[in-house]
């Protein structure tokens, strides 16, 4: 079992003609994720790599293909719109992995895409993987194996990481999902946790978090109050100055807020067992896992 | 990008906001000039990117044009926070009755706009949220709708008891929304919002924060920055793409991603190193981004040691190793390099490592030992 996606994931790609988009579907076809469908305007009724169908528009490419899951590959400018156009066609999960979304652009849509029920993750995200199964997004799949914890992530590298970590132990994963350092995403930590105790392949869950926010707060409060499967967690930025933001657009100390410190100590009186180097997770997970 | 005041209140001026009339002055006779043509009393402010500027000495109510003279001159050239004022800002000085706060943020938690207005204006709106955080109203804006009229007469009534000064307010509320949104605002605030003896109200001092991804399609917005009051190393930087914030430490950070970037330091520190910068070259595999990377960080006569700590998934690692190798053939290092990379095409990566004398591991906390070791020298003391 998985989160999110699985064996039924049916995968469009938006924006599957550009630079990264290309690269990457070829990267998750050979991983064996279904590609079904690409979206760009101007180009329907061409094939990607022979095989693809391309259409004008994500609607087209849904009503003709049955497209389930949308990623979105296209440029900062466009990105708020093609999340838009995503969710109003009807399919279930959106993942953006564009970088540099304007927030205010995030404002408007997340409002939109959750009255339509849809999920959102990212922007500015790696994505997710199913080890063996499918991989939507840019996580290399070759650090993953099929296994019994759930990962989740703001960062992408940093997630590598710890999987690889992990993975080198001989320790595997349900699903790795990178929710993306952008301070308004479409899907975060509470989502996933929820998720991953009702999966009844994972049995524990190591949580990557960074400063900015109160999103790791609020998920400790969370795993405290409603879940009997372990989590272990780790916080990035224990050394980063106030005030200026590190890479991640969400990634800043306001004032004294959202700092390192703070998110620890949510973790610590939430029993989550705290990894204080990447390092870390692999004995606190086995350990967790008897 | 931080906006100085004096562009704060252009960009609010050109929305209707009631500000007194400005200007800016680089030097002493400038300032003396600007409040003889205003022939009233004026407030002499320093423009840096720092708060507290009232406390550090940086804000001077001046009475007469020698008077402004003086006070430029003792603070053009001041350090606040380590940043050197180059300007002030010269303007009419207003009578003040009463201070409230008006600003609006992107509520992480909502995920809206949220304006948060306080009578309790003229000093930090986080102690005033620390210490006595009933006095702060907080109401979010669904931006598909904007700031509705309704709410901004309850913020303005939150403020004032009379209902001319609670209009005059809520007036002055859809001004900043408006302003907000159109330049891509990420903080916006009036403080203090003044009401004068007179029963006027006046915006005496403003700031505005905008978010570093709409700076691409405002151009016009872009153009305001001013490179003179950030570190040059980080103006470097930005034009190569690359994410850096120097920080105090010897061990000098090149990394791909924020986040194993910010790890890595952490890792630094863990292991008794002190890192000396953030850096992120970001996910796309250069060679140039590897070689500005470098000239950036041996720029910084603090780095004792470099270290690289790449997981290649986008980038390319061999790509990095190229990079090391042009970098260090233009420029040989003074300092010693540690690396450390795996991931895609890292067998290729070792190669060219090898063949150019370069050692290199794949292991991150083998590399971050190794890095703290030789920043800290032979004797093992922090240099």
């Amino acid at each position: 079992m998985s989160i999110f996606i699985d064996k039924n994931t049916k995968l469009v790609v938006q924006g599957i003609t550009g630079r990264d988009g290309s690269f990457h579907t070829k990267q998750m076809m050979e991983y064996g994720t279904q590609v079904i469908a690409g979206v760009t305007p101007g180009k329907g009724g061409q094939k990607f790599e022979g095989t693809v169908p391309i259409f004008n528009t994500v609607m087209d490419a849904v009503k003709a293909t049955g497209a389930n899951t949308s990623v979105i590959y296209v440029p900062p400018p466009f990105a708020a719109d093609a999340i838009m156009e995503a969710a109003a066609a009807g399919v279930a999960l959106v993942v953006c992995i564009t970088e540099g979304v304007p927030v205010l652009d995030m404002t408007k849509v997340y409002p939109f895409v959750k009255e339509r029920g849809v999920r959102l993750l990212g922007p500015n995200c790696p994505g997710l993987i199913t080890p063996g199964v499918s991989k939507v997004g840019i996580i290399p799949g070759r650090i993953c194996l099929p296994g019994p914890v759930g990962v989740v992530s703001r960062s992408g590298t940093l997630t590598y990481e710890v999987v690889y970590q992990l993975t080198r132990a001989g320790i595997g994963q349900t699903t790795c999902v990178g929710i993306g350092g952008d301070p308004i995403n479409g899907t975060n930590f509470i989502d996933c946790l929820e998720a991953f105790e009702k999966d009844p392949k994972t049995r524990a869950i190591a949580m990557m978090g960074e400063i900015g926010g109160t999103d790791e707060q609020e998920a400790a409060v969370f795993v405290k109050m409603h879940m009997k499967k372990p989590v272990v967690g780790f916080i990035a930025g224990q050394t980063a100055p106030p005030g200026r933001r590190m890479g991640h657009a969400g990634a800043i100390i306001s004032g004294s807020s959202g700092t390192a410190a703070e998110k620890l100590e949510a973790f610590a009186a939430a029993g989550i067992g705290i990894a204080k180097r990447p390092l870390d997770f692999v004995e606190l997970i086995r350990v967790r896992l008897g | 990008m931080n906006l100085h005041e004096y562009q704060a209140k252009e960009i609010l001026r050109g929305y209707g906001v009631n500000i007194p009339p400005g200007k800016v002055a680089t030097t002493p006779a400038e300032a003396e000039a600007i409040a003889k043509e205003y022939g009233t009393a004026v407030m002499v402010k320093a423009q840096v990117h720092a708060g507290g500027r009232g406390k550090a000495g940086g804000v001077k109510f001046c009475k007469t044009p020698a008077d402004a003279k003086e006070k430029a001159t003792a603070i053009l050239g001041m350090k606040i926070k380590d940043l050197t004022v180059e300007k002030v800002l010269v303007t009419v000085a207003a009578d003040i009755g009463t201070e409230a706060y008006e600003g609006i943020i992107v509520d992480r938690a909502t995920k809206k706009p949220v304006f948060m207005v306080s009578a309790a204006g003229g000093i930090d709106i986080e102690e005033v949220a620390a210490k006595t955080p009933e006095k702060i109203l907080y109401v979010p804006v669904d931006p598909r709708y904007g700031l509705t009229n309704y709410d901004a007469m309850r913020m303005g009534f939150f403020l004032y008891g009379e209902l001319k000064l609670a209009r005059g307010a809520a007036a002055i509320m859809g001004k900043l929304y408006a302003a907000f949104m159109a330049t891509g605002c990420s903080l916006a605030e009036i403080n203090p919002l003044v009401v004068t003896p007179q029963g006027e109200l006046v915006a005496v001092d403003g700031k505005m924060v905008i978010d570093d991804n709409e700076l691409d399609r405002l151009p016009a917005i872009a153009a305001l920055r001013d490179e003179s009051s950030e570190a040059p190393s980080e103006v470097e930087a930005r034009k190569a793409n690359l994410t850096f914030i120097k920080l105090d430490g010897d061990v000098g950070c090149i990394v791909n991603g924020a986040g194993l970037a910010m790890a890595t330091m952490d890792l630094v520190k863990y292991y008794g190193g002190e890192p000396a910068n953030f850096l992120d070259i970001g996910g796309s595999s250069n060679p140039e981004k590897v070689v500005n990377a470098l000239r950036i960080i041996t720029a910084d006569t603090n780095v004792k040691a470099i270290l690289f700590n790449i997981f290649g998934g986008i980038t390319r690692t061999d790509d990095v190793a190229n990079g090391i190798v042009t970098a260090t053939k233009a420029n040989p290092l003074k300092v010693p390099i540690v690396i450390r990379l795996t991931g895609t095409n890292e067998e290729l990566a070792m190669k060219i490592l090898t063949e150019n004398g370069f050692t290199a591991s794949s292991d991150m906390d083998e590399a971050v030992k190794q890095a703290v070791a030789l920043a800290k020298g032979p004797s093992g003391k922090a240099a």
